[in-house]
């Protein structure tokens, strides 16, 4: 990785996590349960790790095992996630 | 990398931001978690267009174990259980990004014997601490919200120590690592301490501390994410995962600030154990009881009722119940609400789902700083299951533990009546002097038994 590179990806690293900031500092206590639920799901987004890792031949290496155990965990955490925040945001009515 | 797929990833960024922004408004919240959804499956389609065609058999399999796994658990878990399910979430989230810096650095130094650059190699060690640590941290974190474990504070002489130690420990071993990037014994030195300190910074912390730690560890799994696009050079995981660590980072905060504890002085533990000893001699308190029949002829003459519920709430079960007097107090024009403390329940939020999940409209769950100046002018105050965040030794009791932690005013309603099942103290170990003030009644026994009592009382009335 060049260096150029690097900065690039500490520019992105820096400025969504302040984005990250403004974005929760809006959301209402209500919310807080189906925020974390919801936020869980995304950082099941190293599900694009894992497919990346299983993209090997043969079932021999270790790396292989990792990538395809990183899989089923992610895919757990993205499925899972997203449906039970969508379940209990469901469950907030006004009447 | 095609340009393609690199837009691809950069519509399930934008995606993710609008899915949270959604987030701040109850109305808009649920579409915004599936605008979120549908950036994952776009970066997920994306990412499947560049797998080998060969490997799609054993990926796909992966895939429906997973859904599989997800979605039983999802829509066959009880709201109050929320707090372990995002605990075990949370690790397995670690977990994953874990397995994806080892699978990277094994395939890297034993498949293709190249050598790591730095700045991988460095990620890949991040990636290991923080993924090991959440994922056994959530692990205890979970045993402890289902009662496996203890929820009490476990606590031994020299924990701090030992966990510098091994701190100092992984960083050597890190150091060690960049240098000779082929090692296996270091990496497994790296492995073994990260998932250790997991276990070890969990278990001095008490279980009404959870909603401080699951949030930290929200957080770290984003931040593990975050480290593994590091490794990947990809964007999409850098961007998802500072969004999930920054929004852990801020739910942590108003969670400290709420009980008026610093991070450290949580993360340290054992809270509520040192004063115990200072408290026991203490005068007694002397306590009024109310029965059942006399507390639905309260909620019979009263014009405004608010209702302050605490995780004993969710362990009785009670919220449905509530719903209920809810319906008979609003039959005869009492005004009803509900005033809900930043740290009920065992994770943030954790009152609101429950009482949404019971039918209650959420216009009617009031936060502290709105309500906190309506108690005076309300006439009954019941509360249930809830117990240091009505304290009023937090506002006027400069040796008590938890002085100085915004609470509840409950204490200055006309009538309160505090439905508990017995006199036992809340989680800060501290003698609740509001129980034994002139205008405060308790009503004992199991919160859904009484109240159903109630009830039933009333719709005779």
């Amino acid at each position: 990785m060049s260096s150029e590179a690097l900065i690039i990806l500490i520019y992105i690293l820096v400025l969504a996590s302040f984005l990250g900031f403004e974005l929760i500092a809006k959301v209402p206590p209500t919310l807080h349960t189906p925020l974390m639920s919801g936020s869980n799901a995304i950082s099941g987004i190293t599900i694009v790790g894992a497919l990346l890792a299983c993209n090997e031949m043969g079932y021999t290496t270790i790396s292989k095992w990792l990538g395809m155990v990183a899989l089923v965990l992610a895919t757990i955490n993205v499925v899972g996630g997203y449906t039970v925040t969508d379940r209990m945001l469901k469950m907030f009515k006004k009447k | 990398m095609s340009v393609a797929i690199e837009l691809a990833y950069l519509i399930a960024s934008i995606l993710f931001v609008l899915g949270m922004k959604m987030m701040n408004k109850t109305k808009s919240a649920r579409k915004g978690n599936r605008l979120s959804a549908l950036g994952m499956f776009i970066a997920i389609v994306a990412t499947l267009l560049q797998i080998d065609a060969i490997s799609m058999v054993e990926i796909l399999a992966c895939i429906v174990v997973g859904s599989a796994i997800g979605l039983y658990y999802a829509n066959k878990v009880e709201m109050t259980k929320m707090p372990e399910m995002v605990a075990i979430f949370n690790g397995f989230g670690g977990l994953a990004s874990f397995s994806v810096a080892l699978s990277d650095y094994f395939l890297r130094t034993e498949v293709n014997m190249e050598s790591i650059e730095l700045v991988t190699v460095i990620s890949i060690i991040v990636s290991v601490f923080i993924g090991g640590l959440t994922f056994t941290g959530s692990l205890v974190a979970y045993l402890k919200l289902n009662g496996n474990i203890s929820g009490s504070p476990i606590t031994f002489k020299g924990q701090h120590p030992i966990n510098l130690i091994l701190f100092l420990g992984f960083l050597t071993a890190a150091f060690f690592t960049v240098l000779d990037q082929t090692d296996p014994m270091l990496i497994i030195i790296l492995i073994v301490i990260a998932l250790v300190l997991g276990i070890l910074t969990v278990i001095p912390i008490g279980g009404a501390d959870m909603p401080v730690v699951i949030s930290l560890l929200n957080s770290y799994s984003g931040m593990a994410a975050c480290a593994t696009g590091f490794i990947l050079n990809n964007n999409v995981l850098i961007v998802a995962g500072s969004l999930v660590g920054a929004s852990g980072i801020i739910l942590t905060q108003i969670m400290c600030k709420a009980m008026n504890r610093s991070l450290v002085n949580v993360l340290l533990g054992g809270f509520g154990q040192t004063v115990n000893e200072a408290q026991a001699d203490g005068p007694s308190i002397t306590v009024k009881e109310i029965g059942v029949e006399e507390t639905a002829m309260l909620f019979d003459g009263v014009s405004s009722v608010i209702v302050v519920p605490g995780y004993g709430m969710a362990v009785a079960q009670a919220q449905h119940v509530i719903r209920e007097l809810m319906e008979q107090c609003e039959k005869r024009k009492i005004d009803f609400k509900f005033a809900i403390h930043p740290v009920a329940g065992r994770m943030p939020g954790h009152m609101n789902v429950l009482l949404a999940e019971a039918n209650i409209s959420y216009d009617k769950l009031i936060e502290m700083e709105s309500i906190n100046d309506e108690f005076p002018n309300t006439d009954l105050v019941l509360i249930v299951g809830a117990n240091d965040v009505v304290n009023p030794a937090a506002r006027n009791n400069p040796q008590s533990p938890i002085y100085g932690m915004p609470i509840l005013n409950a204490d200055k309603a006309r009538t309160v009546i505090v439905c508990k099942r017995s006199m036992g103290k809340g989680y800060a170990g501290v003698e609740n002097e509001l129980f034994g003030y002139p205008n405060c009644l308790m009503l004992f026994g199991d919160a859904k038994q009484t109240i159903t009592k109630v009830v039933s009382e009333m719709k005779e009335m």
